[in-house]
């Protein structure tokens, strides 16, 4: 990387040298900007934090209330030291942005998660243009293709029926915020009562509160006909499926929503009794089309196959390389984080 | 199929076995006899040969998917499966769905306005959809039967580009989990969960028949050399009053002639001799100590005793004037072993003997090693060397069929006493496995401890008044395998590998090694560690003057998945170098590997190979330094305990 790289990679994190703020930043910052409130990027101790005004919520609920916290819509941009800075949609959780760095003539975009699936929980995904496209890859192999969310919803909700017939509950686990919300918003509710474990509730009230119709749920401390809970779908974190809060939902049939069900050994290894292939990130055909609908001539591969999509880009004919960061801990081995 | 694929869906995602039960059920009732006689073989084991060679199958997914060698390569990396791999890179209908997202993409673009030419280009990024991708899906779905009758099987016969051809056209009639199934049957059979005594007692509450008469009517079926038939499925379920024949005296007796046996209500051909062997009856580990013998198992004089030899389990059946020789896998072996059937001419018909197979060379004092067995079915033809080399004899210590009667429910006393009979009366090479005789249990313990002198891997306990039983199952007695303890020794892990399937992303399959002389100190070790971890070779000298670490065997299984979670991850840590799949480890682990059998061998290193290694735990309190060393093997070797 050479020094006049409008972005470059430091112990803390993603840095803009001309701004003099960072993306995301690991480790305490004085300006930080956020594209989106999941743990592993928008972290606490940052002394300014910049973000989507729909992160507002759930930032302020997950790092503190009194954090100095700027918010922009998307296609809004401020000067930052008289660099250009504006976020535009990446289609991943509900308030998630790339960033959009312009300076000099020159225009870079981080692009955080994003998947470039629709998903009626948040704006679709915007391929944004520019000179340097720094992308993840999580799913960043030719085996991760998804299929329509319609198709997997349809499936879930088979399932569940199929459950509640049997008169046995119907627990899925799944990441807390977004995918949680994502499914919600694909279920069938006249199949029977949806109960959310309290990790889920608190941001589908964020969701609510950002204008996102979701059907009814409840607290499994709300349901008071015992015989509701045989009829449920059970929402919790994976954390939770297998925990003694689980117990209460005996001969539950146990499904897991991940982009890593893709893979037969990930579901049998999980010992899930379903797999449900769905991601918040984008798909291998899904990377490429929006690294190319960027035109960027150089990309900057972070967290995931770091070194495969690297190698491939630049069989492609592009400029490639890679940041070491510290999104999602070793995304090819975690089935929990970065799902 | 389809419904085969849904079937499959539904036994690959279970766990319970109630549900895969129904799953079969479900099939079965849906299936033609000719679709569920292949779905029957695929699922109870059965492996037709390999059709189409991998190496191909890799080249032509690579080529429809438009992706590099090296990025297959990662894909399967991952993935774990040579077949899933193929089926998830190839571009699917769905993708068509990903790429009118794109097309989205795209329209955005142009919104913003970039000029088109440049989009047009776009699609060098991604897999396109092959031509006529999407009209091939209005295809009428073909059921199992026609699809490796017609489809697969006659691949084989085509030239390579006229298969490519066809095998590119039926990826593209088929879904993701199509294709898998596809693909693992063109490269010869698949795992999905199921055992073999599930798929019999699921198809025995289809047909309303006894489990048990299933599992004898299926013997043979998966054999590879032939395809199953609907004809033959409708026999294995064919209802068991069907017959008008002695299906009375059979239950009164148990021991009349089967009557699935009888040829004129078979509906196999009626010139066919009925070589079917019976279920095989297996042993179960002894789960408990000598202590607990006198109590658990009463006195020695209520059991046979026989050693247990470490050849290959066989029924020899002999049917008018013809010998099969079927091993414990249902596979005919009788091409692989002319002294036996030569040496079953002098015996008479109607007759099945069990037993083992031995490589026992004439005048030894005891059966040569396993090894050498192996050795032999390795080799494609039998030359006269191959034969003076490992002469085999069979080793006979039960009798199922005499005289055209089902001996099964005859107690094991009875049997023993019609084999013993039947070896003396008819002149034949076969030897019998003899009777140990002792007084207490101790006694026994003593005579075990001789084992590995003996060339045999323990003994086999039978009670006198047990039934032949079938497969794994205690109902009609048990047969105890009262093996010796396996050989011992402290080795370094220092090569690791990602496992397969359920293992896949996760460093499994390990190469450990011992160290060449036993080190000086644990400074000597430390300095040969850190020469490793910095990437220096080895000195020039003899193994045995300058320390290193030899590798020396394999293995991947015997750790729990916590305790394998916990490997991989310090494995991870530790990596000095990655070499394709492979990375090489700072030695930091000591495990303790237990094996079966110990054998000189001049094809690897370490002059030694192992059989069976497994590891039995991690020696977390074992200093590196204190590991084995290849002397410590070379003592196994000749027979000796190390301490």
């Amino acid at each position: 990387m050479t020094t006049t790289d409008l972005i470059v990679l430091r112990a803390e994190g993603l840095y803009c040298a001309a701004g003099d703020f960072f993306i995301d930043p690991w480790r305490p910052v004085s300006r930080a900007v956020i594209t989106h409130a999941h743990a592993d990027h928008a972290r606490s101790g940052h002394s300014r934090y910049l973000a989507h005004v729909k992160s507002e919520g759930i930032l302020r609920t997950r790092i503190g209330a009194d954090i100095a916290l700027q918010t922009l819509e998307y296609g809004e941009s401020i000067s930052i030291n008289n660099v250009n800075v504006s976020l535009h949609p990446a289609g991943h959780v509900l308030g998630s942005a790339q960033v959009r760095v312009e300076n000099e003539g020159r225009v870079w975009v981080a692009s955080g998660d994003y998947k470039v699936a629709p998903d009626a929980t948040c704006v679709p995904f915007e391929p944004v243009r520019c000179d340097t496209f720094i992308t993840e890859s999580t799913f960043g192999l030719p085996v991760y293709r998804w299929r329509d969310d319609a198709e997997v919803f349809a499936e879930i909700n088979t399932w569940w029926a199929e459950n509640r017939d049997a008169n046995r509950p119907t627990m899925l686990a799944c990441y807390s915020f977004g995918k949680a919300q994502r499914i919600l918003s694909g279920l069938d509710s006249s199949i029977g009562p949806v109960i959310v474990h309290g990790a889920v509730d608190p941001l589908n009230r964020a969701y609510r509160a950002a204008g996102v119709a979701l059907p009814e749920t409840k607290l499994v401390s709300e349901v008071t006909d015992k015989a509701d809970i045989n009829r449920a779908l059970v929402l919790c974190p994976p954390s939770a499926s297998a925990s003694t809060w689980a117990n209460r939902f005996k001969n539950a049939s146990v499904g897991f929503a991940s982009g890593w069900m893709q893979l037969r050994g990930r579901r049998r290894m999980g010992g899930y009794d379903r797999g449900f292939v769905l991601s918040d990130h984008a798909d291998w055909p899904g990377l490429q089309s929006a690294i190319k609908a960027t035109h960027a001539s150089r990309v900057i591969v972070t967290h995931g196959y770091e070194a495969v999509m690297t190698r491939w880009l630049t069989e492609q004919g592009l400029e490639a390389g890679s940041f070491k960061t510290e999104y999602g801990d070793d995304a090819k081995e975690s089935t929990h984080d970065a799902s | 199929m389809k419904r085969f694929s849904l079937l499959f869906q539904e036994l690959d995602r279970s766990t319970a076995t109630l549900d895969k039960v129904a799953a079969l059920k479900r099939y079965y009732a849906d299936a033609s006899p000719a679709d569920a006689a292949w779905a029957t073989y695929f699922l109870a084991g059965g492996k037709p040969r390999q059709v189409v060679k991998t190496a191909e199958l890799r080249v032509l997914a690579r080529e429809v998917a438009q992706i590099p060698e090296w990025l297959f390569e990662e894909a399967y990396q991952a993935v774990g499966d040579l077949a899933e791999t193929i089926a998830l890179v190839l571009p699917t209908h769905s993708d068509a769905g990903s790429l009118s997202l794109a097309e989205r993409v795209r329209e955005r673009v142009l919104a913003d306005q970039v000029p088109a030419e440049d989009c047009a280009n776009r699609d060098t990024l991604s897999p396109t959809l092959p031509p006529g991708g999407r009209e091939q899906q209005v295809r009428i779905d073909a059921g199992l039967a026609e699809w490796i009758e017609q489809r697969l099987l006659p691949l084989k016969s085509l030239d390579e580009t006229e298969r490519a051809k066809l095998i590119r056209s039926y990826w593209n009639e088929l879904d993701t989990t199509g294709r898998f199934l596809l693909t693992k049957l063109i490269g010869g059979g698949f795992r999905v969960g199921v055992s073999k005594l599930l798929v019999q007692r699921s198809l025995a509450e289809h047909a309303g028949v006894d489990p048990k008469r299933i599992a004898e009517r299926m013997m043979g079926f998966t054999d590879g050399t032939r395809s199953p038939t609907a004809n033959e499925f409708l026999r294995i379920i064919r209802a068991e009053n069907s017959s008008t024949t002695n299906a009375n005296s059979e239950s009164e007796n148990g021991a009349s002639i089967d009557a699935s046996r009888e040829p004129n209500e078979a509906l196999s051909e009626p010139t066919e001799v009925n070589g079917q062997p019976y279920p095989f009856f297996l042993a179960h580990q002894i789960p408990f100590a000598l202590a607990a013998f006198d109590e658990k198992l009463g006195p020695p004089s209520d059991w046979i005793v026989e050693w247990k030899y470490d050849g290959i389990r066989a029924q020899i059946v002999k049917r008018s004037d013809r010998v099969f020789i079927w091993s414990r896998g249902e596979e005919l072996m009788t091409d692989r072993f002319p002294e036996i059937v030569e040496q079953a001419n002098a015996l008479p018909n109607g007759m099945v003997l069990d037993g083992e197979i031995l490589v026992w060379k004439e005048g030894a004092a005891q059966p040569a090693p396993f090894a050498l067995l192996q050795q032999r079915i390795g080799r494609k033809t039998l030359t006269k060397k191959v034969l003076a080399d490992a002469p085999v004899v069979f080793m006979a210590y039960d009798v199922l069929e005499n005289e055209q009667r089902d001996l099964r429910q005859f107690v094991q006393r009875e049997r023993r006493v019609i084999l013993e009979k039947l070896l003396s009366q008819f002149a034949t090479k076969y030897l019998l496995s003899p009777n140990i005789a002792g007084q207490a249990w101790q006694d026994l313990e003593t005579l075990r401890s001789e084992s590995r002198v003996r060339g045999v891997e323990g003994f086999m306990l039978k009670h006198r008044d047990a039934a032949y039983g079938t497969g794994r199952t205690k109902a009609d007695g048990t047969w105890w395998k009262w093996k010796i303890d396996p050989m011992t020794i402290d080795c370094v892990l220092i090569y690791a590998q990602a496992g397969h399937g359920r293992r896949a992303s996760l460093y499994t399959d390990y190469t450990f090694a011992v160290w060449s002389r036993a080190p000086r100190d644990a400074a000597e070790a430390q300095q040969v560690i850190d020469n490793i971890a910095d990437g220096k070779p080895v000195p020039e000298g003899a193994m045995t003057d300058v320390l290193q670490l030899v590798p020396f065997a394999k293995a991947y299984s015997g750790l729990t998945d916590e305790e394998f979670k916990r490997v991989d991850a310090i494995i991870r840590k530790n990596t000095i170098n990655k070499f394709g799949p492979v990375r090489s480890v700072k030695p930091s682990l000591v495990f303790e590997l237990g094996f079966e059998g110990i054998n000189e061998s001049t094809r690897h290193k370490s002059g030694i190979a192992v059989r069976f290694p497994r590891m039995l735990r991690i020696r977390d309190d074992k200093p590196i330094h204190e590991a084995n060393s290849l002397s410590d093997l070379r003592s196994m070797l000749l027979g000796e305990n190390i301490a």
